[in-house]
């Protein structure tokens, strides 16, 4: 089962490295790792999803909470949280195939970014699961290169996490 | 605001902080702190090598109580740190480690003498600084501080680059310390110490396994307070030896694949395990099925140790102090002790002519009463030291129990004696053991630190050369330490007064002269390399 961690850490140098380390030498895997700023300079979000059971939830849970630059951790229930992902689809198009592909692309509501005369290259954002079905219809066209964000997740509604609510913590 | 260089305003946060002495070796990249070291009170330990100035911290914060320091220059003197830094993150020793780096221009250009010393400790520190901006050298260094000596305790690493401990800032100690993803919590859960309660009362047959955080929080009292309530079996981890007297009448031993017998029994029939400060690794506990049928209570100030290793019924995150405070209050008075029947199999060691380990042990228990500081090395001669010493106080058996790093002993013996110099120290090696780092004999003979080193001397790698005995019929390979040198000789080298103790018969008179000597001493007994771990 696949589980969303979204940990506020302290924007510091040397911080991704602490958080990626800590999962290779406690043999957990990441899914995904996307990283970035938040609206407070000195702190930034990473969400992170995990492969595994409450067991293996719970432990990387602890062992982040562990890190010092980890300022607070919670678990993500999907219904609750509005998750997207980036990717950039280069795919090969020539005359007879860049309307088929155009029109997919409109279909999924994603851009053309870039145009070439051999390959078309397409801009998409959503959940996972849009995001494989898109890259499964372009394979018969031939897919040149895919570049893909990792999730990244926010809980719905006017809750918010942030450092000040220690009670929100998982 | 007085101004004053990063290096010297390090000295003075050191002494803000209280230290009165550190272990290191100086270097190039390190000695604008050494330089501004010298116009202070602050002690230095010239060690010989790196790894026994973070023993020898380690060893000082055991007794102590306070924050051990150490200091080694960039490069190769910052890496000879690593093994001990890795010794303490695993017994949750207090430590700041201060390293020197290379020009900060030139980090990352695998310069002379360039380690990334911060990537290569991280996964064994409590936390670790590179410090690029000179304005946050005090800062750091009072978070580090805090850091290593609060919650659950650790080293903490702080590596200086040689331009910025010269460059001058404004001295000014900050009041507070705030690290918003740091809140160590000690308080226990009332609804869990109330849940433990009543597991603990009706419980028919409860343990309480005893580890290092009892020791490390000062929570003896508390233990024997509720064990004696409460009349429950004490078991210990290697490191839990001492949290309670080894002598107290409901003490069974340390367990797991080295521990006594009567210790593991009482683990196996008992129906609720209450860990306390212990982690439960696998030479704690071995199989961890053996735990299926019984409740847990599991109590540790890291919640990340609870629920690691085995499944718990009643975690309680906190210090182990307070909880067992809280728990006492509560607690209400038992009238059986279950374990007695356990306890009366107690195996009796044999008594033949011959010059064991175990007689060595229950001499020098005899002799100090137990009023000693005991640090060991690793190897057959610390699970005997753990089975037959007489360890009356908290925090006077001192051993590398998480990660068992060979060597550690005669240094961690050096720091135990700076720390306390009102006690007597005596140091348990075994002959491979004690060549992993004897150049500290150097050390013991500058500082004229008048410890007590017992060599148990087997001509052999014992613990595993006892593997291959039962495990490779025989097969030994690289266990047998021919080349040897004469250690009396050695000692003689470093001016040190030694005995070689081969018979029974001379064992009284040699514990005797050791006891009585003033200097530092090594005793060595000859040991017979068939001699078993555990008899």
């Amino acid at each position: 089962m696949k589980y969303t961690l979204s940990v506020l850490v302290e924007n510091h140098p040397g911080v991704l490295s602490r958080v990626a380390g800590l999962f290779s030498r406690r043999g957990f895997n990441i899914d995904s790792l996307a990283v970035g700023v938040t609206e407070d300079p000195t702190i930034s979000r990473m969400t992170i999803v995990v492969n595994g059971d409450d067991y293996i939830v719970e432990q990387v849970t602890k062992q982040l909470n562990k890190l010092i630059d980890v300022i607070k951790i919670k678990k993500l229930n999907p219904k609750e949280a509005v998750e997207r992902e980036l990717a950039l689809i280069k795919v090969n198009a020539n005359s007879q195939t860049r309307s088929d592909i155009i029109q997919i692309t409109e279909i999924f509501r994603a851009n053309i970014v870039d145009v070439s005369k051999e390959t078309l290259t397409i801009e998409i954002s959503g959940d996972e699961d849009k995001i494989e079905a898109l890259i499964e219809l372009l394979k018969q066209y031939g897919i040149r290169e895919v570049v893909r964000t990792g999730l990244i997740a926010i809980e719905r509604g006017n809750k918010v996490i942030s450092k000040s609510k220690s009670e929100e913590d998982e | 605001m007085a101004k004053m260089t990063v290096a010297r305003a390090m000295v003075e946060v050191l002494k803000s902080e209280g230290v009165e002495i550190i272990f290191g070796i100086p270097g190039a990249a390190i000695y604008p702190f050494y330089d501004a070291l010298y116009d202070s009170d602050i002690k230095h330990v010239l060690v010989r090598t790196e790894q026994a100035a973070v023993h020898e911290a380690s060893g000082y914060a055991r007794t102590t109580g306070k924050v051990g320091v150490c200091v080694a220059t960039s490069g190769p003197g910052a890496t000879n740190l690593i093994t001990g830094i890795a010794t303490a993150y695993m017994d949750s020793v207090p430590i700041v480690a201060i390293t020197g780096q290379v020009n900060s221009s030139l980090i990352g250009k695998d310069v002379f003498q360039e380690v990334d010393i911060t990537g290569a400790t991280a996964p064994f520190t409590k936390h670790n600084y590179l410090i690029k901006d000179p304005k946050k050298i005090v800062k750091v260094l009072k978070e580090a501080f805090y850091i290593a000596s609060t919650g659950r305790r650790g080293p903490v690493l702080i590596d200086v680059p040689i331009d910025v401990q010269m460059q001058e800032i404004e001295f000014e100690i900050p009041k507070e310390i705030d690290i918003p993803g740091y809140k160590p919590k000690e308080k226990g859960h009332p609804l869990q110490i109330k849940r433990a309660v009543e597991a603990i009362e009706n419980s028919k047959r409860p343990v309480v396994c005893s580890g290092g955080g009892v020791i490390a929080s000062g929570a003896s009292q508390e233990l024997q307070i509720l064990i004696e309530r409460q009349k429950i079996p004490v078991i210990s981890t290697l490191m839990g030896i001492g949290s309670i007297p080894t002598d107290h009448p409901y003490y069974l031993g340390m367990i797991g694949s080295h521990g006594q017998k009567e210790a593991n029994l009482a683990l196996r029939q008992a129906d609720l395990l209450i860990v306390i400060g212990a982690r439960l690794a696998d030479r704690a506990l071995g199989d961890t099925k053996i735990t299926d049928n019984m409740k847990i209570i599991h109590i540790d100030i890291d919640p990340a140790e609870i629920g690691k290793n085995v499944d718990t019924n009643i975690p309680i995150v906190g210090d182990a102090k307070q909880v067992l405070s809280e728990i006492n209050k509560r607690i209400s008075e038992r009238k059986d002790f279950w374990a007695y029947e356990i306890k009366a199999q107690k195996k009796v060691l044999p008594d033949d002519d011959k010059l064991h380990p175990y007689d060595v042990l229950r001499e020098i228990s005899r002799a100090y009463n137990g009023d000693y500081i005991i640090t060991t090395d690793v190897g057959q001669h610390q699970i005997w030291a753990a089975h037959n010493l007489y360890i009356k106080e908290p925090g006077t058996f001192i051993t590398s129990g998480g990660l068992g790093t060979m060597g550690y002993g005669v240094p961690a013996a050096i720091g135990a004696k700076f720390g306390r110099p009102d006690k007597e120290v005596i140091s348990i090696t075994g002959d491979g053991s004690f060549q992993m780092l004897l150049q500290e004999l150097a050390t013991i003979k500058r500082e004229q630190v008048p410890i007590k080193i017992v060599l148990f001397n087997n001509t052999r790698l014992g613990m595993v050369y006892e593997l291959q005995k039962k495990r490779c019929t025989g097969r030994f390979i690289a266990t047998c330490l021919d080349g040897n040198p004469d250690f009396m000789i050695l000692a003689k080298a470093y001016g040190i007064e030694s005995m070689r103790l081969e018979s029974k018969e001379k064992l009284k008179e040699a514990i005797e002269i050791m006891k009585s000597h003033k200097g530092p001493f090594l005793l060595e007994v000859v040991t017979s390399p068939d001699e078993p771990t555990i008899p």
